[in-house]
């Protein structure tokens, strides 16, 4: 985190020489469940992008002999119903579902951020027409619309990150728009407009610095349901094809096998929770850490 | 000699490392104020809040004493003491007003509600009981038709009529203390005026003592009889308001009496003959059309208002909120799009016209904390003009042109690579100026531009923009509420009410024979040069 923070009380409020605040990754750093979910998310991405190195067995690798044997010393996570070794294919299948989440989350961070910061900062009929589109969107349940752009494509890779792109572009856009039309009102950019600043100019100079806080906070959450959207895109047979592995495909064929191979269905799972959680939690703690309310509360306490 | 009603010894409060209150000690008697004065940082309200037991601050300790006398007269220790306590105490035997009326009280509820909540709570009156004394309470804070009022809502008062129900709520239950934060900052100085006479009255009626904290000396020395000057968490002098007032010991309390604003006859700046007029504006209309719950309806915010700037010179628009004087500004610089009218800058037309052609109004905007963007540099805010424009030519000669400017309004230029929350309240101001001035603007609009300054920055930051004009021959727009200020800044003043100019006449002939009613009450709001304890013995 190298922004700084706005609207520190004046060194003058508390007689002392100029007191610094914080800086953000400092006090995301005092917070004991976000240092430990950014550790875990860092070997995770580690291990993600490790993967390919470090598996023991090839992705793909049939031995009809080891079918479904439980986790050992040859195989820490067991073997699927064709012998294939459980971590192995775990280990690819994170890489694939990081990869879908990023690629997929950038994707409606762009188009989302250019779409609202620009229908705030206009207004008017620019507005209208962006919120309402925003608005249908959002009305669709986010799978169904996901499941209409697989179908209308070829599943693959590709189609699953812009079906989830298109998905989360609209909560990017919302979220975008209201803090713009906040920043839009404030003095410092009317002084600019008095100045005659194009408007692409305080758009890029003093809207977007402004409105990152919310921004970044969205972006990893929706990393975290990213990824349990691609995991039930593939579920679904939607998303990733089979052979190539995922966590969502592997669930779905560890659901035959329920009774007799738990390690299918729990290794699996037990990834997307983690790596759902770890990003769930940072981007609680970032909240906290940039959220302006729960800033200026604390400084209103503090000027009292 | 009554026994105090608050007696505070060696006080203390210190947050994390910082040291906020080191020492403080005063008493207030029954019927009796206290003025505290210091400018912002100097631990006034954390003093009260630590006596009163209100501070909510993490991490902070508090020390020393505080004894509130209690209904039998046993005295109440304050400090440290448990919340159960401090609940029968707050809103029973202490009443609180603070600045921001439009902030303090809770906008769904309504005033009649707010006003009976101490009651029922202290009292254990029914709600009838309460609802017919929140009547008599709003009448005796002088808000007419109080038995209709009572059911507004907050957004349906004024700034001063919030202001009287928060003083009403204060007194719902005849504290016998009456803690009043900076109450008439957030208002106009009619409106301070008037909340100054209603708190002497109450005061008068029922024997209250008070405390008053406030940054303006002038203010205090209309409602207080004894004043402690703070610095920097420490009590500098501490006498009865007229020894203050005569003989001040501290060179703090002879600089915060010097900078309180006041109307001096023949004071102002030096006349200047025969300058040419720089912007006429002719007949200027605006409307805002608003949607509320009952229909779209019209505001007639700026009604046929003609004036002219002369080269060089400062004018003036004075008016309280909603009188359109911001309106006015926000037309010049193409904020808002005037139904009507004219304006002129040297005799181009300043309301439409080419991008460039706005670099020849600049503006500097009333709240130095909102005008910066919190994420840029002091040097990027200055050099954003110069950029825009085109000014100054390459990288390193915006720098040059950058730390020229800063230091034309007194900053070090090294102030350059600081981001916004690191500067005090008058160097942020300092700052708006520098930028306004990098445009090299044919006219400057100063929009109350040093209205939320503590007054003994607003002198300095006053003086500043004197000599920025005598310089280099800068013209102003001053648009201000109090006309003490304006007496020692313009040439010329206009006088708006509710959108319309009411008088508008050379600054000297104005002051010295105010043709208005409206005018002859705006120089009467203004604090006098003697403390009233002063004026009651002559």
């Amino acid at each position: 985190m190298t922004q700084t923070t706005p609207a520190a009380e004046p060194a003058a409020l508390t007689g002392a020489p100029a007191q610094q605040r914080l800086p953000a990754w400092r006090l995301l750093a005092a917070n004991p469940l976000t240092l430990a979910s950014a550790i875990v998310l860092a070997v995770i991405v580690l291990l993600a992008l490790l993967g390919p190195f470090i598996s023991p067995y090839g992705i793909n690798e049939i031995d009809v002999s080891r079918q479904l044997q439980p986790p050992s010393a040859a195989h820490w996570f067991g073997t699927d119903d064709l012998g294939r070794d459980i971590l192995s294919r775990v280990l690819h299948a994170i890489g694939i579902s990081l990869l879908i989440a990023v690629c997929a989350v950038t994707f409606a961070f762009l188009v989302g951020v250019a779409f609202g910061t620009v229908a705030g900062y206009a207004g008017g009929i620019v507005d209208m027409v962006i919120s309402r589109v925003t608005d249908v969107l959002f009305a669709f349940p986010v799978l169904l619309l996901a499941l209409a752009i697989v179908a209308i494509f070829q599943p693959g890779l590709v189609t699953t990150v812009v079906a989830i792109g298109i998905v989360y572009t609209p909560i990017f856009a919302r979220i975008a728009r209201g803090s713009a039309l906040s920043v839009r009102s404030s003095p410092f950019v009317q002084v600019s407009q008095t100045m005659g600043t194009p408007a692409r100019t305080i758009l890029l100079r003093h809207v977007l610095p402004n409105i990152t806080g919310p921004l970044i906070v969205q972006t990893s959450l929706s990393l975290a349901f990213a990824i349990l959207s691609e995991a039930a895109l593939s579920f679904l047979g939607l998303g990733i094809q089979p052979p190539t592995p995922s966590l969502g495909g592997m669930l779905f064929a560890a659901q035959g096998f329920l009774a007799q191979a738990w390690w299918m269905s729990v290794f699996p799972g037990v990834t997307i929770l983690v790596t759902a959680l770890a990003f769930n939690l940072i981007g609680d703690g970032l909240r906290d850490v940039l959220d302006p309310r729960q800033r200026s509360l604390i400084e209103a306490r503090r000027s009292r | 000699m009554t026994a105090p009603i608050l007696r505070v010894d060696e006080l203390t409060v210190s947050i994390g490392r910082h040291d906020i209150v080191r020492g403080v000690s005063f008493a207030v008697e029954a019927g009796g104020t206290l003025g505290i004065v210091g400018e912002s940082g100097s631990g006034k309200s954390m003093t009260v809040l630590a006596a009163t037991g209100l501070i909510d601050a993490p991490g902070r300790r508090v020390g020393g004493s505080s004894l509130l006398a209690g209904a039998d007269g046993t005295p109440i220790q304050l400090v440290d003491a448990p919340p159960k306590r401090l609940r029968s105490v707050h809103g029973d035997r202490v009443g609180f007003v603070f600045q921001d009326p439009s902030t303090s009280l809770n906008p769904l509820l309504t005033i009649g509600r707010q006003i009976a909540e101490p009651l029922e709570v202290h009292r254990r009156m029914t709600r009838r009981q309460a609802a017919a004394r929140a009547v008599e309470l709003l009448e005796a804070v002088g808000i007419p038709n109080p038995a209709d009022r009572v059911d507004a809502y907050p957004h349906q008062l004024s700034g001063g009529q919030r202001q009287r129900a928060m003083i009403a709520i204060a007194l719902a239950c005849d504290p016998a203390l009456l803690v009043a934060d900076e109450p008439t900052t957030a208002l106009d100085v009619t409106t301070q005026a008037q909340i100054i006479e209603l708190v002497r009255a109450l005061q008068h009626n029922r024997g209250t003592a008070v405390v008053w904290i406030s940054h303006d000396l002038g203010v205090i020395g209309q409602v207080a009889d004894e004043v402690t000057v703070l610095r920097a968490g420490r009590a500098v002098e501490q006498r009865p308001i007229l020894d203050v007032y005569e003989r001040p010991h501290d060179a703090y309390t002879k600089e915060l009496l010097a900078a309180r604003p006041r109307v001096v006859a023949g004071a102002g700046p030096t006349p200047v003959a025969g300058a040419e007029p720089l912007l006429e504006v002719r007949q200027l209309d605006v409307r805002f059309s608003i949607s509320t719950p009952t229909g779209r309806r019209q505001i007639h915010a700026v009604d046929d208002v003609s004036f002219t700037v002369r080269r060089g010179t400062t004018t003036a628009i004075v008016g309280e909120s909603g009188s359109g004087k911001s309106t006015v500004a926000n037309v010049l610089t193409r904020l808002v799009e005037p139904r009507s009218g004219s304006a002129t800058l040297g005799g181009r037309d300043v309301l439409h016209g080419p991008r460039a052609d706005r670099r020849r109004i600049a503006m500097v905007f009333q709240d130095p904390f909102a005008s910066l963007d919190p994420r840029r540099t002091v040097g990027d805010t200055v050099e954003e003009p110069l950029r825009v424009h085109g000014l100054a030519g390459d990288s390193t000669g915006r720098r040059a042109r950058v730390e020229e400017l800063l230091g034309l309004v007194d900053l070090d230029p090294g102030l350059r690579t600081r981001y916004p929350h690191e500067l005090s309240g008058g160097q942020r101001q300092r700052v708006s100026i520098a930028r306004a001035l990098a445009l090299e603007p044919e006219l400057v609009i100063l929009d109350e531009a040093t209205a939320s300054l503590d007054v003994s920055i607003q002198k300095r930051v006053l003086a500043l923009l004197r000599r920025l004009q005598e310089r280099s021959g800068l013209t102003f727009l001053f648009i201000a509420h109090d006309l003490a200020i304006v007496q020692e800044m313009s040439h010329d003043v206009v006088v708006m009410q509710h959108g319309r100019v009411v008088e508008s006449a050379p600054a000297p002939e104005l002051f010295a024979d105010p043709r208005e009613d409206y005018t002859r009450r705006l120089l009467e709001a203004v604090p006098p040069e003697l403390p009233r304890a002063a004026r009651a013995e002559w």
